[in-house]
């Protein structure tokens, strides 16, 4: 048996020469409950996301859009069950997990606390919402942990419907009629500045950000991401004919990027902390459908046992 | 805590004349179950024309910690590549 430094200088040597962490080799375990901690808000965040847009399924104004709004909230399932798999290869299950979550000890994206007040919103949800996401989830795909970049993998491939699915809706609507360019413009001034928090504190008040660019669990600080995030962002506005609503905004010569305005973080953290417009109907939701489906789960299990049983009689006989 | 859907893993056959690989697990209760589970997490955009589905108890794997026993003997056999064998640049098809 080696000694916990060697294993340690060798986990490390592994990182340092970006071979993947897998579940059966040895980690630190600092680093597993991080994962854990990080791949479960992810897989949450997900789950919780498609309650905001599945609000608006049953009124899409066509056929087209609403054929489109169910694939992507179905992929989002889709995304969490990607997610939750590659927690659970770090040896927590599937139901301390959703505890997590209903008790309110793990966290997920408090973007999805913002209501879903117009139509609009389901584009700009899949415009910047994906969008933000994507980036994130990109840089994720080269994570040190393989069943997390595993999954980042399969869902990068989805986003990027996601996120042309939101911005054609925000076409439409700014060409069509003032109301409706209105209704597109409402809606950026609404998700605009949530959708920055996205990235998450600043570099200088994230606590996790050092040990995690150690790891490669990161590779990019919070605020690079955001960076990248709104060049990318502003010039897709332009083309829509919309106004992001900040005055401070305004390119910078020298820097080659996007000065931007102060993001109000007393806001962001009320939010985190439970106080949003919606956590509380976002909880409730999930823990109904958990509770609510747990018949189902035990007959299914039931059933299951009956015949296994019924085939074990069978070949006895 | 209550009693848990089992864990299966997944494997898909992306297309005739490859091999199944490997893309994820899933709860299901039952086989049928893991198959239908199977299809609408993992292939939802035809990622495959073939699905196997194991119940992840009867995998048997190796520990990362007998690596050494296990593949080190490999690796000073160089004999067994061709690149081993030193031959005239002018041959051929070899
Ligand atoms: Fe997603
Ligand atoms: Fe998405």
């Amino acid at each position: 048996m080696q000694n916990i430094a060697a294993l340690e200088q060798e986990f490390e040597s592994k990182i340092e020469r970006g071979i993947s962490i897998e579940p059966k080799d040895w980690m630190p375990e600092k680093y597993r409950k991080t994962h854990i901690r990080q791949i479960s808000q992810h897989a949450h965040s997900e789950i919780v996301g498609m309650l905001p847009e599945g609000n608006w399924i049953t009124r899409a104004p066509s056929l087209r859009r609403k054929v489109a709004l169910l694939a992507k909230v179905q992929d989002e399932a889709g995304h969490g069950l990607y997610l939750y798999s590659a927690a659970e290869t770090l040896g927590i299950s599937r139901d301390e997990l959703f505890e997590q979550l209903h008790s309110g000890k793990a966290k997920y994206s408090s973007i999805f606390n913002y209501p879903t007040l117009s139509w609009a919103d389901m584009g700009a949800i899949g415009w910047l919402v994906d969008g933000a996401a994507i980036i994130n989830q990109v840089m994720l795909t080269r994570t040190s942990y393989g069943p997390y970049a595993r999954a980042m993998v399969r869902i990068c491939k989805e986003e990027s419907f996601h996120q042309r699915q939101g911005y054609e809706i925000m076409l439409t609507l700014s060409k069509g009629t003032p109301e409706q360019k209105q209704m597109a413009q409402d809606s950026l001034n609404r998700w605009w500045w949530p959708s920055l928090m996205m990235f998450g504190p600043t570099d200088a008040e994230s606590t996790h950000t050092a040990q995690s660019m150690k790891w490669k669990i990161k590779l990019k600080t919070n605020d690079e991401l955001r960076q990248q995030f709104v060049d990318i962002t502003v010039p897709q506005a332009e083309i829509l004919g919309l106004t992001i609503p900040d005055p401070d905004l305004k390119w910078n010569e020298e820097r080659e990027q996007y000065d931007f305005g102060a993001i109000d973080w007393e806001e962001f953290w009320q939010v985190v902390k439970g106080h949003g417009p919606c956590n509380k109907e976002r909880i409730a939701a999930r823990k109904n459908a958990f509770e609510g489906g747990a018949w189902v789960r035990e007959a299914a299990i039931a059933h299951a046992e009956k015949k296994a049983a019924r085939t074990e009689l069978k070949k006895a006989v | 805590m209550k009693k848990q859907w089992p864990i299966w893993e997944v494997f898909i056959r992306s297309k005739n004349g490859l091999e199944h690989r490997h893309v994820g697990s899933l709860h299901a209760a039952d086989a049928t179950m893991a198959m239908e589970n199977a299809r609408d997490v993992y292939t939802r955009r035809s990622e495959g024309v073939s699905i196997w589905v194991v119940e992840s108890k009867h995998i048997v794997a190796s520990n990362p910690s007998e690596s050494g026993e296990l593949f080190e003997p490999a690796k000073d056999k160089v004999y067994r590549h061709p690149t081993f064998y030193n031959l005239p640049d002018e041959l051929k098809h070899m």
